[in-house]
C-alpha cells in the first residue's frame, strides 16, 4: 500500500510536470495567437472553439498568454532557485564544514531571514529593487536561501565525520576539494528534494507578487497577473479566471507530488 | 531555567538582526530619496533641510539606533505620502487584519483537529486517501485565485456576505463577519491542509508507541484510546504548529485582503510599496515579523513546560 502510493506521486507529479515542460517547448515555437495582438471588437469572449479559453479585456487570446506564461513561471522558478541554491549549498556548506563561529554566525542571520513571514520579506525586497521578472527572481531567490543552507549544513554536518572525510584529508586533500567535490555529492540528494520545494513556492510566490501587481510586469505574460487582471471583470466573466488559476495550481500541484514522492524515495526512513 | 535564558538570548538576536536586515536593505536603494520625495522643481537649500530635518545627513549608525528607539517608543516617523505618524496609521488598520487573522486561526484549529484525528484512524482506506489528496490541492491552489471563487459562488449567492470592504465590529457585529468571514475561510484552506497532515502524522506516530499497545491490549475501548491517551500525546508535537501557523496566516492577510478590498495592514503595505513610501514599509515590515517571532517564542515556551524533554535537547 505505501509503496504503491508512492509511485502514485511520483507517476502524477512527474506526468503533470511533463505536461508543463512541453507546454513550455511548444510556446517557444508556436502558439495559436500572437500574445500581444490586440482584437477590442472580440474582447472578453467566452471559451469557444475559436479560442478555448476565451480572451481577455483586450481581446487577446487567453490559452495563447497562458502557453507563453509557462516561460515567465520557469524563468523565475528556475532562476530563484539557482540564485537560492548557489548560495544556499555556499553558506550551508560552510557553516556546516568550518563549525565554531562561523557556523553560529551563518545559521542565526539564516534564522533572521527565515523569521520574516515570506511573502513579507519578497514584498520588502521588490519593493526596494522594483518590480519586474529578474528582480522578483532575485527576491525570491534570497529568501529559498535559509531552507536550503539549512539542509546543506545538516548533511555536511553528519558526512564530515565520515572516514572518507578523514582519508582525504590525511592524504593533504585541500579543503574545498573535499566539501565540493567528496561531501557535496553525499548531500546532494537531500539538496534536490529543498530545491524542487523552493521551485514550487517560487511559482507561488511569484503569481501573489504579479498578483499584487509588484511581481512581472506586462508585456511579459504572467499567470500571476492575468488573475490580477481578470479580477476586474469577475462577475461578468468568471472564466477569464479559470485557465490562470488552473494553471498555477496545477504545476504547483505537480511539484508538491514530486517533491513528496523524491523525499520518500531518497529517506531511507521511510523505506 | 537554563532553556528559558537561552531561548530569550536567541529571540533578542534574532529581533536585532531582523531590524538590521529590515535597515539595510533601505540603504542599498538606487538614487537620493530625498530628491525622489522632493521632485526635480526642489532647490539645494529645500534638500539640504529636508535631509538635517529627516535626519539622513547623520552617520548610518546614528540613523540606525534612532530608528530602532522610534521602534520601541512608537514613533516610526511620518509616512511620506500621508504625512501621518507611521505608527498612527498602523494603529487604523490593525483591528481588520487581526480580525481576519483570528477568525482564519480559529477555523484552522477547528477543522484541521478533527480531520486529522479522522484520517488518523481510517489509515489507507479510501477516506484517508481521498482527504490526503484533497488536502493536496488545497496546499497547491493559490489563495487569491480560491477567494475569487469563493466570491463567485458563496460571496454571490448567499445574501449573509458582503464581497466589498469592511464594517468595523462596533458598527455591526453581524456585519463585520459578513464581510470577513470569507476572507478568514479563504486564508484557513491552504493552512487546514498543511496541519491536517501534521496532525494526523502526529497521531500516527504515537499509535506505534509502545504504551498504545499495552493500553489497548488491557482491553480499553478504542475511543478512549484515541482520545484519553492518544491525542494527549500527540497534542504536544500538535502545540508547534500554532508558532508555525502565525507566519502563514499573517502572510495569507496581506494578499487576502487584497482580494476581498480590506482596508488592512496588508492593503497599507502594497500601498506603501507602490506609493515609494519607505519609512512606512519598513515599519510595517519590522512590526509584523517581531510580532510572529515573539508569538514563536511565546509558544517556544509553552512548548518547554508542557514537555520538559525538550529543555534537555
Amino acid at each position: 500500500m505505501q509503496k504503491h502510493k508512492k509511485n502514485i506521486n511520483l507517476l502524477l507529479g512527474s506526468g503533470i510536470l511533463l505536461i508543463f515542460v512541453g507546454v513550455l517547448i511548444v510556446s517557444f515555437f508556436y502558439t495559436p495567437y500572437d500574445v500581444n495582438s490586440m482584437d477590442i471588437p472580440n474582447k472578453l469572449k467566452e471559451p469557444s472553439a475559436t479560442h478555448i479559453f476565451g480572451t481577455d479585456e483586450f481581446g487577446r487570446d487567453i490559452f495563447s498568454r497562458i502557453l507563453k506564461g509557462s516561460q515567465t513561471a520557469f524563468l523565475v522558478g528556475i532562476l530563484t532557485i539557482a540564485i537560492g541554491g548557489f548560495f544556499g549549498v555556499l553558506i550551508g556548506g560552510i557553516a556546516g564544514y568550518v563549525g565554531g563561529w562561523l557556523d553560529e554566525v551563518f545559521m542565526r542571520f539564516m534564522d533572521a531571514l527565515m523569521a520574516f513571514p515570506g511573502i513579507i520579506l519578497a514584498l520588502m525586497l521588490v519593493a526596494v529593487f522594483g518590480p519586474g521578472i529578474i528582480n522578483t527572481s532575485i527576491a525570491l531567490g534570497i529568501i529559498a536561501i535559509p531552507s536550503i543552507a539549512r539542509v546543506t549544513r545538516s548533511g555536511f554536518v553528519q558526512q564530515k565525520e565520515a572516514e572518507y572525510v578523514t582519508a582525504a584529508k590525511l592524504i593533504g586533500v585541500k579543503n574545498y576539494k573535499i566539501m565540493f567535490k567528496h561531501i557535496l555529492p553525499n548531500v546532494s540528494s537531500q539538496i534536490i528534494v529543498a530545491l524542487s520545494i523552493a521551485f514550487a513556492i517560487a511559482m507561488l510566490a511569484e503569481a501573489a507578487l504579479s498578483y499584487l501587481g509588484l511581481g512581472v510586469q506586462p508585456p511579459d505574460p504572467s499567470w500571476g497577473r492575468m488573475l490580477k487582471d481578470a479580477q476586474s471583470y469577475l462577475i461578468n466573466s468568471p472564466w477569464y479566471t479559470y485557465a490562470p488559476g488552473g494553471a498555477i495550481t496545477l504545476l504547483v500541484l505537480g511539484l508538491y507530488l514530486l517533491s513528496n514522492a523524491l523525499r520518500d524515495l531518497m529517506d531511507p526512513r521511510s523505506k | 531555567m537554563f532553556y528559558i535564558i537561552r531561548r530569550i538570548i536567541l529571540l533578542f538576536i534574532t529581533v536585532a538582526l531582523v531590524s538590521v536586515i529590515t535597515f539595510a536593505v533601505f540603504q542599498v536603494l538606487p538614487g537620493d530619496p530625498i530628491r525622489t520625495m522632493l521632485g526635480t522643481e526642489a532647490d539645494e537649500t529645500q534638500i539640504e533641510n529636508m535631509r538635517s530635518e529627516l535626519g539622513l545627513d547623520r552617520p548610518l549608525y546614528e540613523q540606525y539606533f534612532t530608528w530602532i528607539k522610534g521602534l520601541f517608543t512608537g514613533d516610526l516617523g511620518n509616512s511620506i505620502r500621508f504625512s501621518m505618524p507611521v505608527s498612527t496609521l498602523l494603529m487604523e488598520r490593525l483591528p481588520v487584519t487581526l480580525s481576519v487573522a483570528s477568525i482564519a486561526l480559529v477555523i484552522v484549529l477547528l477543522v484541521a483537529l478533527p480531520l486529522g484525528i479522522f484520517a488518523a484512524r481510517r489509515k489507507n482506506k479510501a477516506s484517508d486517501v481521498v482527504l490526503s489528496s484533497v488536502t493536496q490541492l488545497g496546499m497547491a491552489i493559490p489563495s487569491f485565485w480560491l477567494g475569487m471563487i469563493f466570491i463567485l459562488y458563496i460571496g454571490m449567492n448567499v445574501d449573509f456576505f458582503r464581497i466589498n470592504g469592511y464594517v468595523p465590529w462596533t458598527e455591526s457585529i453581524q456585519g463585520a463577519l459578513s464581510t470577513l468571514l470569507l476572507p478568514a475561510l479563504t486564508i484557513a484552506i491552504p493552512q487546514i491542509a498543511v496541519k491536517f497532515r501534521y496532525v494526523r502524522t502526529s497521531i500516527l506516530e504515537q499509535v506505534q508507541l509502545d504504551y498504545v499497545r499495552t493500553i489497548r491490549s488491557k482491553g480499553l475501548p478504542e475511543k478512549i484510546v484515541v482520545y484519553k491517551h492518544i491525542l494527549k500525546n500527540a497534542m504536544i508535537p500538535i502545540l508547534t504548529i500554532f508558532g508555525l501557523i502565525t507566519a502563514e496566516i499573517v502572510a495569507g492577510t496581506i494578499i487576502v485582503e487584497q482580494v476581498f478590498a480590506l482596508p488592512g495592514i496588508g492593503q497599507l503595505l502594497i500601498t506603501s510599496i507602490s506609493n515609494r513610501d519607505f519609512p512606512l514599509v519598513q515599519g510595517i515590515v519590522m512590526y509584523i515579523t517581531v510580532a510572529v517571532v515573539f508569538i514563536n517564542f511565546v509558544v517556544d515556551i509553552l512548548y518547554s513546560v508542557v514537555d520538559p524533554r525538550i529543555r534537555l535537547r
